[in-house]
């Protein structure tokens, strides 16, 4: 029988390809269970679960939080705007005063890249990385990759492109992570002063022009404009950004292919992409966000089936 | 060995026959195969009800119970789910469990569970191949049984089937 092979979910850079195929599987699954009539199941009626959320967040939040409580987990819900936090508490003094109070699991976004992997080696309990700073978010790379898997079929041989803000985004990295594990081919997109130096290296290609890199792709990921990651200008107005990278229905009509088009949400419609393209049938978005669910329960189900 | 391929196909005869005694023309029952090893049994039942006995129509589905099992993180082996597959309404249905041994009667228990995700049935009953009998640890007995066996702890019952295993045929083995 198959298990994970690692403890936590911090990133994708530390998991296997085995991994992420067997999340997949446990996922179909889910996804079949939250299309029931009575969505849920009984297998960690045991298990208590924080979230964790140092930062804003609703999509992931609401996903994880309905993810564990369709495995009848017990769930507590913190925010960093009404805690301790701001009386100075530490991290770890945070999270060790919660896992006294018998919690399993933890699932966590902090403003912090690495803040993860550094909890867990500090406390004992589960983590998982609900994003980073501008690190991973693995979760988001692998709903993102099994919402590919279920358009198309499978991962491995396709083109998938990630359009705009590469630098600041955690939901890029992770993806690239995921995808190159999964044998698709990868190239990012935007504006130079926002795609990270050396990404090469990576085996990543870059293109700058957007119908160039739709033309070539499967799969176009269309990451939103971070305006609070900013803190100087990359691109001169949003309206040049928007004219050179934002997606329209023109773009898409000039291809003689039907490309599947993603964005992780929340969507500025009209800057990365436009409202006739958002509401699309080629657009995945809200079959994104119900995957999310079904991997979530995947990935909680396969850590906690780990613990003893 | 318990029983070979005759053998089993005079009891698949037998069990079929009392399913149509029981529910004649299948309009208001329902046969639900319990994954992993119930689904052939429960593939060869039909078949026969359909081709030889010429009942009108059979409604089969796949129930999964890895996720209503009582010992999860207990069991030394992570358990691997399969699919579940109901593609009918199970509400105000008679409901017959099929599943190939029975031995302590829990993952019967996780399905009576399971199954309620889908609807509330009218009735539920329990078909087995090989009843292990005096192992039960909770009150579940089948309402058809294929062959009962006393088995002790040390052993198991292995049954195989021609479409997965090569053959047809039901074998005591030492554990």
């Amino acid at each position: 029988m198959k298990e994970l092979s690692v403890e936590h979910l911090l990133g994708i850079k530390y998991i296997t390809e085995s991994d992420i195929q067997l999340i997949f599987e446990t996922a179909d699954r889910f996804k079949e269970v939250i299309n029931r009539p009575i969505k849920k199941v009984p297998s960690l009626r045991d298990i208590t679960i924080a979230n964790l959320f140092f930062e804003n967040s609703t999509r992931t939040r609401l996903s994880f939080e309905l993810a564990e409580k369709r495995l009848s987990a017990d769930v507590v819900n913190f925010s960093a705007a009404s805690s301790s936090v701001k009386k100075g508490e530490t991290l770890i003094d945070t999270v060790n005063n919660i896992l006294a109070m018998k919690v399993d699991m933890v699932v966590m976004r902090h403003p912090d890249p690495g803040a993860g992997l550094f909890l867990s080696k500090h406390v004992k309990a589960r983590i998982i990385n609900a994003g980073d700073g501008a690190h991973e978010h693995p979760t988001q790379a692998l709903l993102d990759a099994y919402s590919i898997r279920e358009s198309l079929g499978e991962v491995a041989g396709k083109k998938v492109v990630i359009v705009g803000d590469i630098l600041h985004s955690r939901v890029a990295l992770s993806n690239i992570f995921a995808l190159q594990k999964l044998g698709a081919d990868v190239k990012v997109c935007g504006p130079k002063t926002l795609i990270p130096k050396h990404i090469e290296s990576m085996g990543v290609a870059v293109e700058t022009n957007l119908q160039a890199a739709i033309k070539w792709c499967d799969v176009a990921n269309m990451l939103r404009v971070q305006n609070e990651r900013m803190d100087m200008s990359y691109f001169p107005t949003v309206r040049e950004y928007t004219q050179q990278y934002g997606l329209t229905k023109a773009h898409l009509d000039a291809l003689d292919k039907k490309i599947v088009v993603m964005h992780p949400g929340p969507i500025n419609r009209g800057v990365e992409i436009t409202s006739a393209v958002a509401d699309s049938p080629q657009a995945i978005i809200l079959d994104q966000v119900e995957n999310g669910v079904a991997i979530r329960m995947a990935i909680i189900y396969l850590l906690a089936s780990k613990i003893s | 060995m318990l029983l070979n391929a005759t053998e089993i196909q005079i009891a698949l005869h037998r069990l079929a026959c009392q399913l149509i005694e029981n529910h004649t023309n299948f309009a208001e029952t329902v046969l639900i195969g319990i994954q992993p090893r119930g689904i052939f049994l429960a593939e060869r039942l039909k078949a026969l009800l359909l081709d030889h006995y010429k009942v009108p129509q059979v409604q089969l589905g796949y129930l999964d119970i890895t996720f209503y099992r009582d010992d999860f993180r207990r069991s030394q082996n992570p358990l691997e789910a399969n699919k579940t597959q109901i593609d009918f309404i199970v509400e105000d249905k008679k409901v017959v469990f099929i599943d190939d041994v029975l031995y302590t009667g829990r993952s019967i228990r996780s399905a009576l569970t399971a199954i309620q995700s889908f609807g509330r049935p009218q009735e539920i009953e329990l078909l087995t191949l090989i009843d292990r009998r005096f192992s039960r640890h909770l009150p579940i007995q089948p309402d058809y049984r294929g062959r009962q066996v006393d088995a002790i702890n040390g052993e198991r019952v292995l049954v195989r089937w021609n479409e997965q295993d090569g053959e047809d045929a039901v074998y005591l083995v030492d554990n």
